[in-house]
């Protein structure tokens, strides 16, 4: 048997072959993603952002997706690029300088819109000690800005935008895909720890500046490992204020994460179930922070806690 | 190059256990394009063959069942919903297609996902259905003048209606084809032989061997065949249960002629049993003669061959895109006549050309949202 490939293993030319002709064939956590483009910028990104993700060695992928230019009179004035899964394009076309940030908006779909076999929740996820802190939160809380903060600090990245609970042990299964980070939190998370890694930025999307972030090389190592969940945390950045975390009824807490779930409703009784005893298990919080270090140092002592 | 990964396994299910997972890849695109993976999921379940599914492509078949079994139970509410609505006004629900299938527990409902529920009513209660459904909350969702005057005018339904909370949509149907159709159908034959749908009280669907032929009629006048061979399921699905019932093909052959759907149900025949190896009688099969009868059949067969599969590009070869254009095209040409046809396609054309497009339902690629979920 061959030893692992991963993306880093690649050079530039076998990578480009593969994405323009056979695809790129990725492992992230439990699924398998068949990748084709002949975008550039999407063969830089996955180089940095994917570096230490192996390539599947299967014949089965969970999603065949490419990410290609449209044609016709567009592709010579304003090319754009469209996602396309199984030959279908579900969305809108988008300029083609977002190509990368398309082809990771299209992976969260195809996960969101198929993965009933999991109960799918809009919620960052980090693990300390096998245990499991979910935050799940609405767009500008500044939850993969926290997220990027604590994966720089020994958090363990399962994933940014999806928390994926296997309702038969009721334990997060990871992901380990690049964080995506809007304007500010893009500067945030470089001044934060200058070794962080991000793919190239897209100046203008509908969200503003994005960038992704790569996921550190021991988050990767370990995307098999499940973590059981112990805190359901709901950040709140607020310029100046100061850190207080307070607990948050349990009754709410469920309300919160059953309203963030994708697939709540659609799995019935299972959804319900796997709700619940993700509640029951797990502390929840509500946490109001303006300084990373503070609100690292809140989750480094609950990891603690918990520990003993 | 076709390669035909669904249609042996609806054939067979059996064949299941045989299959490299080269072979599940295939399988597992192709349903999700067809909208059949709940049905697959349903096959290998109800033959105790789902565990031994690769771990990859079964994660996918327990997703699906999961969907089939969600929209079993929102299904039944949500006709029990409009059932109660009509009542009001003493209006029978009469149903149509998936949701029928649902109410009278066919085989043919095991794992069908569905968006839409159909109903036929008298055209003379039009209005008040319109009205009661519209005071229950389900309105028009195609509010453009010329859109409503087209369906208004023109075709065999009421603009969709959608509820407006829950998002359901009703198709409120008073023939089975368009006004501007060739040979529309007379209606109140099919609403005269309605039977109680067997497994929910004060539901009523059509008799069997109309069920038959409106779905072949349904699909064989069709242009857009998205989900044509989850259509051509059913078919095969009806055609096996049906098949049981003492008289049933004799009936078939009868109906189809009161109801002048003696073409769509050669069609349908023809291929089911080519593509899904439905049992048909001999007798039955040469139903209007020996197949086929002439170039047009022979063309039609060559297309709906290409037409029907999965539109995956696994599924297809360089002919496809062709065949599905032609059927498309032809499924307007029978909509409607060629005056009206030309202006229909002029404007859709516009409409596409300028952007002024209504149905802009594909959204922006991070517009992943949760839906309201409680």
């Amino acid at each position: 048997m061959t030893a692992t490939l991963r993306v880093t293993d690649l050079n530039e030319a076998d990578l480009s072959a593969r994405l323009t002709c056979d695809g790129l064939w990725l492992t992230s956590g439990p699924l398998t993603l068949h990748i084709r483009s002949r975008e550039p910028v999407v063969r830089q990104a996955l180089q940095t952002l994917y570096a230490d993700h192996t390539l599947a060695q299967s014949d089965f992928a969970d999603f065949h997706v490419q990410v290609g230019r449209v044609a016709g009179l567009r592709a010579w004035v304003r090319p754009q690029v469209q996602f396309h899964l199984d030959g279908r394009t579900p969305f809108k076309p988008l300029p083609h300088a977002q190509s990368f940030a398309m082809l990771e908006w299209g992976i969260n779909w195809c996960i969101a819109t198929y993965c009933h076999q999991f109960l799918v929740i809009h919620a960052a996820v980090v693990e300390r000690n096998g245990l499991a802190a979910i935050l799940p939160a609405p767009p500008g809380s500044g939850k993969s800005t926290l997220t990027a903060a604590l994966i720089q600090r020994g958090w363990r990245l399962c994933s940014d935008e999806l928390t994926l609970l296997d309702p038969a042990d009721g334990r997060v299964v990871a992901l380990a895909r690049p964080v995506n980070l809007k304007n500010s939190s893009i500067d945030i998370i470089q001044q934060f720890e200058a070794s962080a890694s991000f793919g190239p930025e897209c100046p203008d999307t509908h969200k503003g500046r994005v960038a992704h972030l790569q996921p550190p090389r021991d988050s990767v190592a370990r995307m098999h490992e499940r973590a059981t969940p112990r805190w359901i945390i709901f950040p709140r950045w607020e310029a100046g204020a100061a850190l207080d975390m307070k607990p948050l009824p349990r009754a709410e807490g469920f309300i919160q994460l059953a309203e963030n779930a994708f697939n709540y409703s659609m799995l019935g009784e299972t959804g319900f179930r796997t709700l619940i005893d993700t509640v029951d298990r797990s502390d929840c919080l509500s946490m109001r922070y303006s300084r990373l270090d503070d609100a690292i140092a809140a989750f480094d002592r609950l990891a603690d806690e918990a520990r003993q | 190059m076709i390669r035909d990964a669904l249609l042996p396994l609806l054939r067979a299910p059996e064949c299941a256990a045989r299959l490299t997972l080269r072979e599940w890849d295939d399988v597992i695109r192709q349903a999700r394009n067809a909208n059949l993976s709940a049905r697959i999921a349903a096959d290998l379940e109800g033959r105790g063959l789902l565990d031994a599914v690769p771990p990859g492509p079964r994660q996918h078949l327990v997703a699906a069942r999961a969907v089939g079994a969600r929209q079993r139970i929102a299904s039944l509410a949500e006709i029990e919903r409009v059932r109660r609505a009509l009542d009001e006004c003493g209006i029978r629900l009469v149903l149509l297609k998936g949701a029928a299938y649902l109410a009278a527990d066919l085989p043919a409902s095991r794992g069908r996902v569905f968006g839409d529920i159909d109903l036929l009513v008298p055209k003379d209660a039009l209005p008040n259905t319109e009205s009661t459904l519209l005071r229950h909350g389900w309105i028009s969702s195609h509010l453009n003048a010329y859109d409503q005057r087209y369906y208004r005018q023109w075709m065999h339904e009421l603009p969709p209606l959608r509820h407006i909370n829950r998002g359901s949509s009703l198709d409120v149907h008073h023939n089975i084809l368009p006004l501007t159709a060739r040979h529309p159908p007379d209606p109140t034959l099919l609403l005269d032989q309605a039977i109680p749908a067997a497994a929910t009280p004060g539901v009523w669907v059509l008799a069997p061997a109309d069920m038959v032929l409106h779905s072949a009629c349904h699909l064989f006048h069709e242009g857009e065949l998205d989900n044509g061979l989850r259509d051509l399921v059913d078919l095969d699905g009806l055609l096996r249960h049906f098949a049981c019932e003492a008289d049933f093909w004799r009936m078939l052959e009868y109906r189809a002629v009161a109801l002048k759907l003696q073409r769509p149900l050669r069609y349908a025949l023809r291929m089911c049993s080519v593509m899904l190896a439905t049992p048909i009688p001999a007798e039955t099969l040469t139903f209007g003669g020996a197949w086929p009868s002439d170039a047009r059949e022979r063309l039609l067969e060559q297309l709906y061959l290409r037409g029907l599969r999965p539109n995956d590009p696994t599924a297809g070869d360089a002919w496809t895109p062709l065949a599905r254009q032609l059927l498309y095209l032809r499924g307007h040409w029978l909509r409607m006549p060629p005056h009206l046809l030309t202006a229909h396609l002029a404007r859709k054309a516009w409409r596409n050309w300028s952007g002024h497009t209504d149905d802009d339902e594909t959204p922006a690629p991070d517009a992943i949202k949760p839906e309201r979920q409680l």
